[in-house]
């Protein structure tokens, strides 16, 4: 064992604690630790969180259960064809589980997770729901002025729950601390992509997952602490081949999934799951209008999504791109079950990446999804051929 | 259950004469031929063609620059009711489209592929413009992104704000109109190369407001004991026009004033709605129903009712290119494009579920419905999801039991005719054992 080895395996132990409390312990911690302060939770796949940051609350990522739990109430709510986020989500608020947050915002994602905000209001009446409709049309005079006006139209309703009307001075903080945040990822992802032995998928997934509850800073320097610790990691490169994973970007895979592809001869250079904490490239500059500022990155400084409208940006071209630059030997387009956004853009995607000549695969999952000796064995071929003969 | 001869004799009588057409549907049917034909020619006469969605449908935007629309939806229900779907379906599916994704974009992608033949057996053109008309539906978005990909024309993308909290805000509404002004005119303007003729479109919206007062009429004449129409079954017929190629035309409000002259015959004569079995003889059960139809086996499906006496007296899906009855009209507002963005904000699956809930209470208490059914469709989240959640509501808040099946769109493998006969003739019994009938 490396003398990093404890440091790791403490950061590590605590991320998987944090990931398994549905109960959100840390967020009652929180507010017991802000007294009157609320905490709010969000649905995938992008909320600016600085934005309740400055309003003086806790953004609290929700991402269903995972694996963890079974579902009943949920499963009255949503019929078979349906993914399985909403009907865990759903579980978890009938069950009590998420009574510590004060409200819940739902960004414009798909019409699952939409009218998942109706489904919030009708069964829970009393909770604050707010429905978060992310600018499909990115020019600053309409998509721009209308979002910045919403996103202040937010904080001013947070106010009301505990949180305040920020000053500008504190608004351009919470940016300046996500900003710290957003790079501390950025290196976090580097390190993978770079030496993806020092750092496995399942490993970047749940450091990158605490800060769904965490205060940022403290999540900052979380992340900061085990990129420092991985890289005094001593471990040796294998022959696996480097895959970038696509299409996670809302429902989250179980832990043993990614697990599985890796053990199946895969390094996992770049993917999209918890995307909504790295939704922006680069820093925000706040300015003199923080508000304006984080509005103005959504419309600029998005990542590609396929929740997003493409404009003039074509998602195939730039996930060639992106491919070629972190030097994936394939992509793995892993897409949870009924996902309307993933599946409906993996036709042009992977019409792009054959172009590109760049091989790949794809399978679906769910969130509790438990077997994962076809997705073992689909990975391990995948793997196989391209170590063989190069493409799949 | 009653025995099989007396549904019959309370339903249409099987013996009965094939259904007349009445002069309205000939007048729909000669609309369309013609349409089509305008399509299939549109490259030799130079006309303009432009793809867009029925929900949030900016007709007389399209038509005061003289474009030809193509509704994409209709067309794969077309395709569904001519049983042409499943092979339309399975050749997008060996493209790698997903089984769990819209039948819809499925089955317009296939035929598509197989030459983009028409319902009326005509060629349509491929389209110099995309109108994404972003209304109410995530999917619609995606679609025309695929579209774009394979045609490489012009997109032009009108986002609007969803009803989250069951309301237009005055923000929504600039948020629309600044777009259309910034965005969509412009594109518009530079394909036809014409400028917009304002006071053509604001005539065109006053001309459709004739056409919506009759809609409406008709849709509410369902109010009377026996309704004349099925406000279900019968009223995708009824909404064709309005809903697609021919709002703000005289040809449009024509045919609803010629709608309203023989529904208010069917009141004086007292009779029941027109069904493919003829003339319903006696009504036994007065529905309200959310979700769209099944249209591969549109008349089986419709069947299941009116052999058992039951008539839709209101749907929801019959709003999804408008809400008109609750007051909206094209042409309330001297700013034409405002008209515009109400219209858009305030269509059915742009509406919050629990406003969606309030209208559905509201129909079953206004139209003194005896029992209500969710026709749960696979690939419509948009409709879909919540759908369990509004059933419990409504039944909770009308006091009336409701009903849940499950059915598709256009993908003739995800309707179960047995089971879905089965469950509805289950429901209808248990109404009437409750005295709910």
């Amino acid at each position: 064992m490396s003398a990093t080895q404890p440091e790791l395996e403490a950061i590590l132990a605590r991320c998987e604690r944090l990931y398994g409390d549905l109960s959100l312990g840390e967020v009652s911690a929180w507010k017991k630790a802000h007294p009157g302060r609320p905490a709010i939770g969000h649905l995938p796949v992008y909320v600016p969180r600085e934005i309740l940051h400055a309003a003086g609350a806790l953004p609290v990522g929700l991402a269903g259960a995972g694996d963890q739990i079974d579902i009943v109430k949920g499963d009255a709510c949503y019929q078979s064809y349906i993914c399985h986020i909403p009907r865990s989500t759903v579980e978890l608020g009938l069950t009590g589980e998420l009574d510590c947050l004060d409200g819940c915002v739902f960004p414009s994602t798909c019409d699952v997770i939409r009218n998942l905000s109706g489904i919030w209001q009708l069964q829970f009446p009393g909770k604050y729901v707010r429905f978060l409709d992310l600018p499909q049309t990115f020019d600053p005079e309409t998509g721009g002025k209308f979002y910045q006006r919403d996103l202040e139209e937010l904080i001013h309703e947070l106010a009301g729950l505990g949180g305040r009307e920020p000053t500008a001075a504190e608004a351009c903080e919470s940016v300046r601390l996500f900003n710290e945040n957003r790079r501390a990822l950025r290196a976090l992802y580097a390190l993978r992509a770079e030496s993806p032995w020092l750092c496995s998928c399942d490993e970047a997934f749940l450091v990158t997952r605490a800060g769904f509850v965490l205060d940022v800073a403290e999540h900052t320097r979380l992340v900061e602490q085990f990129v420092a610790a991985a890289k005094r990691r001593d471990k040796k490169k294998e022959d696996r081949i480097r895959v970038m994973v696509i299409g996670s970007f809302c429902e989250q895979p179980p832990i043993g999934l990614m697990r599985t592809l890796e053990r199946s001869g895969c390094y996992v250079v770049d993917d999209d799951l918890n995307l909504g904490m790295r939704w922006i490239e680069g820093d925000v500059e706040p300015g003199c209008e923080p508000v304006a500022a984080v509005a103005h990155a959504y419309l600029t400084q998005s990542v590609w999504a396929s929740t997003r409208y493409e404009d003039t940006r074509r998602r195939g071209e730039l996930l060639a791109r992106r491919a070629k630059e972190l030097r994936a030997d394939g992509v793995v387009f892993a897409a949870a079950s009924f996902c309307d956004p993933a599946l409906l853009d993996q036709p042009p995607l992977q019409k792009a990446l054959t172009a590109a000549g760049i091989p790949h695969i794809s399978f679906k999952y769910a969130e509790n999804t438990g077997q994962f000796q076809g997705i073992r064995e689909q990975a391990g071929t995948f793997s196989d051929s391209i170590k063989l003969w190069g493409a799949a | 259950m009653s025995a099989e001869p007396a549904k019959r004799a309370a339903g249409a009588a099987k013996s009965a004469p094939p259904a007349r057409k009445d002069a309205s549907m000939e007048k729909q049917k000669a609309m369309l031929a013609g349409h089509f034909k305008a399509l299939s020619t549109a490259r030799e006469t130079g006309r303009k063609v432009a793809y867009t969605f029925v929900p949030g449908n900016l007709t007389e935007l399209l038509t005061a620059f003289d474009f030809l629309p193509v509704y994409p939806e209709i067309n794969a229900l077309q395709s569904g009711m001519r049983q042409k779907s499943a092979d339309y379906i399975r050749d997008a599916e060996r493209l790698g489209h997903s089984e769990d994704v819209c039948t819809y974009v499925k089955c317009d992608i296939g035929m598509m592929m197989q030459g983009n033949i028409g319902p009326t057996g005509e060629k349509l053109p491929p389209p110099d413009l995309l109108l994404l008309s972003y209304t109410g539906c995530f999917t619609f978005l995606k679609w025309f992104e695929l579209l774009r990909n394979e045609y490489g024309c012009e997109i032009a993308m009108l986002h609007v704000p969803y009803l989250a909290n069951g309301k237009i805000t005055p923000e929504m509404r600039k948020y629309v109109a600044d777009q259309l002004r910034r965005e969509v005119i412009p594109k518009m303007e530079k394909i036809t190369g014409k400028k917009l003729d304002l006071d053509l479109l604001a005539a065109k919206l006053k001309r459709s407001m004739k056409a919506e007062e009759d809609l409406v009429w008709v849709l509410e004449s369902a109010k009377n004991r026996p309704s004349p129409i099925d406000a279900y079954f019968g009223s995708v017929y009824y909404v064709g026009p309005i809903f697609t190629a021919f709002r703000g035309s005289d040809a449009c409000s024509e045919y609803y004033a010629e709608l309203r002259a023989e529904v208010q015959g069917r009141l004086d004569r007292k009779e029941g709605p027109v069904t493919p079995d003829g003339t319903l003889a006696r009504e036994r059960h007065r529905l309200v129903v959310d979700g769209p139809p099944n249209w591969t086996h549109f008349r089986d499906f419709w069947r299941i009712f009116h052999d058992e006496g039951a008539v839709f007296v209101a749907s929801s899906y019959t709003k999804v290119g408008g809400l008109y009855d609750r007051g909206f009209r094209h042409g309330n507002e001297e700013d034409p494009l405002l008209s515009l963005a109400d219209y858009c904000l305030g269509c059915y699956t742009n509406l919050s579920l629990p406003a969606r809930t309030n209208l559905l209470v509201d129909y079953v208490k206004e139209y003194r419905a005896t029992g209500f059914l969710f026709n749960s469709i696979k690939s419509c989240n948009s409709f879909s999801a919540g759908q369990l959640v509004m059933l419990r509501e409504v039944e909770k808040r009308t006091g009336i039991p409701g009903a849940f099946v499950e059915t598709d769109l256009v993908d003739p493998r995800y309707y179960g005719h047995a089971n879905v006969k089965n469950r509805i003739e289950s429901y209808l019994q248990m109404l009437d054992q409750r005295g709910h009938g």
